[in-house]
This record gives C-alpha cells, structure tokens and sequence, in this order.
C-alpha cells in the first residue's frame, strides 16, 4: 500500500489535468451586443447597489484561449498602438493600479465598447462583442489580474516586460503587505 | 558595441574646446531678421528662425545675479512646449490641451491677467495627440494673435481684447488628426500643418487668410503633383526628386493616402527670394517594410511660394526612412560664405543626425556633418544627395535590430536651435540616444495609431542621455558640447550679450557662455522644462528672460501621462531610457521670468 500511494496520487493528479478549460473557438461575431450597465464610479447617492455581473464575465475572464486572443487581438486592434504593451503612451497605462473608469472586466468592456471621453474611442462598430471581453479580459492580466494558469506565457515579439502570467498584481507589486 | 566609427572619429567632450578661428561674416538676411525691437512676436523670434536678441542688458558677467521678476501657473500639468510671445506691454501664452490663451500685463507690478481666452477644445481630440498634447506656441500679425488648438482649428484672437475674431476647423481628428504646432503669419497668409504622422495622417500644409481665416490654398505631402502643388516651377536640384507623380509612385498603391509626411514643426521665410521653407514628417506606417519606395515628399524639405504654395523644390533627407526621421526640424537662414563663395544658405540640424548646410534657393546640399553618434548611416553623397543607409540597422518585419542610432526621436527632434552672428555659432539643444527596433505588422484603422514598430530606448554612448552642442556654421564642426544627463527636450536662446539659455528635464533652466559654453547661472523651476526660452525688454526699458517650465513631450510622457517604467516599448520606446524621470520632476506649468536686480 505504501508503495502504491505515491502512484495514486500521481494518477489522480493526471485525471485532473484532463479538466482541461472549454474553449468556445468559434465566439459569436455579432457586432456590439451587450448593453449591460457597467458602473465606473464605487459613489452611489443612497448606498451602494449590488452591481450585476455579465454572465460573459465568468466565461471569458479566467479562460486561457480568450486570454492569448485578446493578446492577439490587443495588438491586431492597434491598443498597443496607444498603450503599448501595458506601459501606456497616447493613452493611460494599463499594468498599473490606477482604474480611471473600473477595474472590473465589466467596466473595462465597457470602456472599449463605448470609450470614454478623454480620448479612449469607442470600438462598438469595430470589434465584435466577444471580441472585445476578450480584450478586457486580456486588459485585466496586464495588472496581474488574472490567474498566472490562464494568461500568456510568452511573448512572440520583442520582449517588454515578463509575460503576463508572470506580471505581479499591480496593487501589491509582488510584494507581501 | 559595432557601428561607432562616426562617433569615434567625433568625441564629443563636456569642456569647452578652443574657439573657432574659422573667419565668419555670417547673418541672417536682413529682411527675415530686421533690427531687434525689444519684442517677441514669434516663436523663432523671426523669420530667419534665428532666435536670437540683440539685447544686451544681461552678460556674461552679470548674468549670475539674475532673479526671478515674476511666475504665473498656466493651470495645465502637461508638456509646454510653447514659446511665450511679447507685444508691446503684454505677454502672451498659449498652453497645452486645453490651449487656453493668456494675456499677461507687463506694466503692472507682478504681471497680472489682462485675459484669458479658452477655446475649449474637444478632449477626445488627447486620444490621438502621439506624443503629448503639446502646443508649441502662437504667433502675433496686425493686432492679433493666432494660435491652434489640438482638435484642429486655427483661431484668431484679437491681441487687445481676448475676443475670437474667427475660428476654422481644418483638422479632423476621427482620423487621427490634431495641430500641434506654431503657426507661422506670413504675408496676410497664416501658415498651418497637421500632426498625426503615428496616426496615418496624410500631411498637409494651408495657408489660412489671416483677416477672415478662409483657406487660401493646401498642399498636400503625398499624393498626386496637382494635390503636393508641384507645377512647371518646380525645379529639385537632385535626380531622385525629379519625375511625374513621385507622390504616389513611390508608395504601394494608394499607401500615399495614409502616407504621413505631417507639417509639425517649423516653417521659415525668406522675403528676398519670396519662398517658404517647411519640413515634412516621417512616412507611415513605422515598419519600413510594408511601403517600399522613396515616400515622396515624407522626411524632407519643401520650398514654396507663400502666395499660391507652389513648390519650387524639394530635398530629402530621409527617403524611404526606416527610424521615424521626421523632417520637420527648424531652418535657420544665413548669408554666409562657402567655399569661397556667398552663399544664400538655410542650416538644419536633423533628427537622423546630421547639420546640413543647404543652398535656400535650389535646395543643394553643401555640406552635411553629424553632430553627434550616429550609425543609422554612414554619410550624405553629396552628388546624389542621397542619405547613404547602413544596412546592418535596416529594420524589417519580424526582426530585432539593435544598437541603432540615433533613436525615433532622432539625434535632435523638434527642439529648436538658436544662431547667433556674434559667434558665428548654432547652439543646438539636442538628444544622445540609441535604440532596438522590432517591426511588426500593423492594420490601419482610421485615427488609431498606425506604427508597426516595436521599439525600445536606450542611452547613447557615454552614458549622458543629452546634449548641448554648439556648432561652428563656418568650419561645420562642433565648437563645444555639455553633456546633460536627459534629453535637452527644451529650445534655445543666444544673446547680444554672449548668454546662451536653455533647460533641462530636471528642471533646470541655465544661462553658458555663448563663446565657451562656461555655466554662468542655473535656477531651478518647478518642473522639467521642455519649453522655448525667449527674452525681450519691458516695459521699464530692463531685458527679461522667459521660459515655460511643465516637462512632459514624448520624452517627458512618462511624467505627465504616468506611464508605467516597467513597460521598455510604453510611449513607442522613450519610457525605457526615462525610467529615472519620475524620480526628479513632477508634472507642472508654470511661466518664470527672470531679470538683473
């Protein structure tokens, strides 16, 4: 028995690596649905109000395959055009801790969806929806904020910074409080 | 480290090298440089683009005992790049996005507000402003001051009351375009480029009438000879400029419509000869690969007639450019001696590194000498007049090229020299960087960025990340040099009394010896100063000295827009070698004014 636990174990941790994630290849094209709100203020008069969560939220945000498309895509878009890769240029940084408009994957497809007024277009016509939270969701890992299993491992270009999935959360730099 | 043979054979030094013994008789032409009023009704001062007072109240021997007469907060913590104007006993300054115009009195104790005008500007017009959202100044013409705003209107506004006197939009920024620039009033016609070379923008200049501000007439950078003005007057004196349509057939098809070749920066005036002289930006996108050919007219000089915008000729120094060499530096007109000969000549110190020495009325190339480390080419034929490529720092698709020098902002970017005929010497405020480059493909989509290049900063060799050269017109070599541990971002200002200012990104504003570059004086504002200092006499008959200070700019972005340092390609690679800024200076935009006790 005692020889046989140490296989056990390694089998059980086998089975579980094949819980692999579901991967939607073939996410749907339709050009800017979801009109869901998206707080980008935490100051509600009356108190605060449970905030709604996209039920796109949870599918695309820890998810490894949208996660390397919105890197795909962060540059096809040209966002790094404007934020380069993360560190900002035209526009804000995005590896930081500062959230000018919510830090949430809601707020942020938000922003994309519909931009902002201070320069940040409005990609509704452009990007198709699910496109766009999976641009969000690839914004969110920049700050360390998604989990290091799920986003990229490389980069295929120049490097600029470790990878993603080795970028530490910016509110905290890695550091322990 | 490969590829510095032109440094090594440079060596640039920090002290002061002997004086030139070079015999020079070297001067504007009087009538683009009439006798010095006491005022400062353009940003170069004058038409030759000298920046250069005849005032000689300050010395090199007083200039120790300088203090500040005055200071006034512009309320915007953005890059100034703008060079405040004097008319009579007002000052004018013209801030970064929002662009609001002040009027300051100078009779009254302290200066106070005589007005103020706000254009207010669309804000989304900050999302596609490359590099900052500067402005670099307005310029005074019959009782009026005009200015741009970044969402691209030219506006007049009358000098006296502050009120619009009219207000036309020639910009569109939904495709990335935005006025950054000074404009320039040259017979009744005010002279305005667009910005947005990282954007696809196709460049452009117009001249606006300054009485109502309707378009008189537009030329175009790229694109067919009909669109670019060029007509039976156009005589370039190289083969390589010569030929039908060079605007479209030196492009893929109809990449000449989101081309670049952007008027961003400076724009001179030769009265005698009647011909404008104004650069063009770099070609887009980035990526050298995807437009193969010359990029007619991208990264070269034009000279036009300001009454129809006909061009006469054209010269480029960047063709096919593989390192965003911008071709809108400052040109400063000189009559001057060469080789034996007088020469009408304009002196140009260009971002791919080089001073050239140009005739101003053909366009050839009489010399061309780097004034710093530069390994992106190995000379200038002057035959051809072809810049000659170094192929080892080609860049392409897919490909890490490193060690390239000078970087995108060029050996010198749009921070404007001063000449002053005393010294026969061009003080130029300038920049000493290199860089790796990855090109990488890109999609255009109208007003967001259109680059296709990854790219990463890195300090030059020696270390100092800037400069302060004075350059000997005559003998086409360097007199001296300071070094400057950042990129001196900020212009230029030489004075009859031998007193050369500018600032540094530190904060720094400094008065060096015009003849020797000896630091006489330094005070230290509240921020980075990029700005362009000028100098005047008030209203009591005493010469003051004013600057802008408020760093930002591409190579202060990391400052102003707080960027983040771990990022080496944030702000198209400049973040990487600034990494330290944020340690020193603070966003700020304050006007200080300095005078003798």
């Amino acid at each position: 028995m005692n020889r046989c636990l140490p296989c056990l174990l390694s089998a059980m941790l086998v089975l579980a690596a094949c819980q692999r994630e579901e991967r939607e290849t073939r996410p749907q094209s339709a050009l800017g649905s979801g009109d869901q709100p998206a707080a980008v203020t935490a100051l509600e008069p009356g108190g605060q109000r449970p905030t709604s969560s996209d039920n796109k939220a949870g599918v695309f945000e820890a998810n490894a395959f949208h996660l390397s498309e919105g890197k795909r895509l962060f540059n096809w878009f040209n966002c790094s055009g404007c934020h380069a890769n993360g560190g900002g240029g035209m526009g804000p940084a995005l590896m930081d801790q500062k959230w000018l408009y919510g830090s949430s994957i809601e707020s942020i497809h938000a922003t994309i969806r519909d931009g902002r007024p201070n320069g940040m277009p409005s990609f509704r016509d452009t990007i198709p929806d699910d496109q766009i939270w999976e641009l969000a969701a690839f914004v969110r890992a920049l700050s360390g904020n998604a989990p290091s299993s799920a986003a990229p491992g490389r980069d295929d270009d120049m490097m600029p910074h470790p990878s993603e999935n080795r970028l530490p959360d910016a509110a905290t730099l890695g550091k322990s409080p | 480290m490969l590829g510095w043979t032109l440094l090594a054979s440079f060596a640039l030094t920090t002290a002061a090298v002997a004086q030139s013994t070079s015999s020079f008789a070297i001067n504007p032409p009087a009538a683009a440089a009439p006798p010095d009023d006491g005022q400062w009704a353009m940003p170069a001062k004058n038409y030759a683009s000298t920046r250069y007072s005849e005032l000689a109240e300050i010395t090199e021997d007083n200039v120790k005992n300088l203090q500040v007469a005055f200071t006034f907060s512009t309320g915007v913590n953005k890059g100034q790049e703008a060079a405040p104007l004097v008319v009579g006993n007002t000052m004018y300054i013209v801030t970064p996005f929002p662009n609001i115009l002040y009027a300051l009195d100078l009779t009254k104790p302290g200066a106070p507000m005589k007005w103020k005008f706000e254009p207010n500007p669309e804000p989304a017009a900050q999302g596609v402003a490359c590099c900052d959202v500067v402005n670099r100044g307005a310029a005074f013409f019959e009782g009026r001051i005009y200015f741009n705003t970044l969402d691209g209107h030219t506006i007049a506004v009358d000098a006296a009351t502050g009120k619009p006197v009219w207000n036309t939009h020639i910009g569109n920024i939904n495709i990335g375009e935005t006025i950054t620039m000074a404009p320039l009033v040259v017979k009744g016609k005010v002279l305005v480029g667009n910005s947005g070379g990282e954007m696809g923008v196709r460049g452009w200049i117009k001249a606006l009438d300054a009485g109502d501000g309707h378009v008189v007439w537009t030329a175009y950078n790229t694109g067919p000879d009909a669109e670019v003005l060029i007509g039976p007057d156009f005589k370039p004196h190289y083969d390589m400029d010569k030929g039908k349509d060079l605007g479209v057939t030196s492009w893929p098809p109809d990449a000449w419509k989101i081309g670049g070749g952007n008027v961003w920066g400076w724009i001179s005036y030769d009265p005698d000869l009647n011909l404008i002289f104004h650069g063009t930006g770099n070609p887009g996108p980035w990526n050298p690969d995807l437009r193969p050919g010359d990029n007619k007219w991208t990264a070269g000089i034009f000279a036009r007639d300001p009454d129809t915008g006909a061009a006469k000729w054209f010269y480029q120094w960047t063709p096919h450019d593989l390192h965003d060499y911008d071709g809108i530096n400052e040109q400063v007109l000189l009559d001057m001696t060469w080789q034996g000969k007088p020469r009408k000549v304009l002196v140009r110190p260009e971002r791919n590194g080089y001073v050239y020495l140009l005739d101003r009325t053909t366009g050839e190339v009489l010399s061309a000498v780097p004034f710093g480390p530069v390994n992106s080419s190995t000379g200038v034929d002057l035959k051809t007049g072809r810049l000659i490529v170094n192929p080892d720092k080609k860049t392409g698709t897919g490909k890490v090229v490193r060690d390239i020098c000078p970087t995108a902002s060029g050996l010198k970017d749009w921070q404007p020299s001063a000449f002053s005929p005393k010294t026969g010497l061009l003080y130029i405020p300038h920049n000493n960087l290199c860089m790796d480059e990855e090109g990488v493909d890109v999609n255009y989509i109208a007003g967001t960025p259109y680059v296709g290049m990854n790219v990463r900063m890195i300090p030059g060799p020696g270390g100092n990340r800037g400069a302060f050269t004075a350059w000997d017109v005559a003998a086409a070599k360097p007199a001296w040099s300071l070094k400057e541990n950042f990129p001196v971002w900020s212009g230029a200002v030489a004075t009859a009394g031998n007193v050369v200012f500018y600032g540094t990104m530190e904060g720094w504003f400094k008065a060096v010896s015009a003849r020797t570059g000896e630091l006489l004086w330094q005070f230290k504002t509240s921020s980075g100063i990029i700005g362009q200092p000028i100098t005047y006499r008030g209203p009591d008959g005493h010469q003051y000295v004013a600057i802008l200070s408020g760093v930002g700019g591409w190579a202060g972005a990391i400052v102003s827009g707080d960027l983040d340092p771990r990022d080496a390609t944030a702000a198209l690679g400049f973040v990487n070698v600034m990494k330290d800024l944020k340690d020193v200076t603070t966003p700020g935009g304050t006007l200080y004014v300095f005078r003798l006790p």
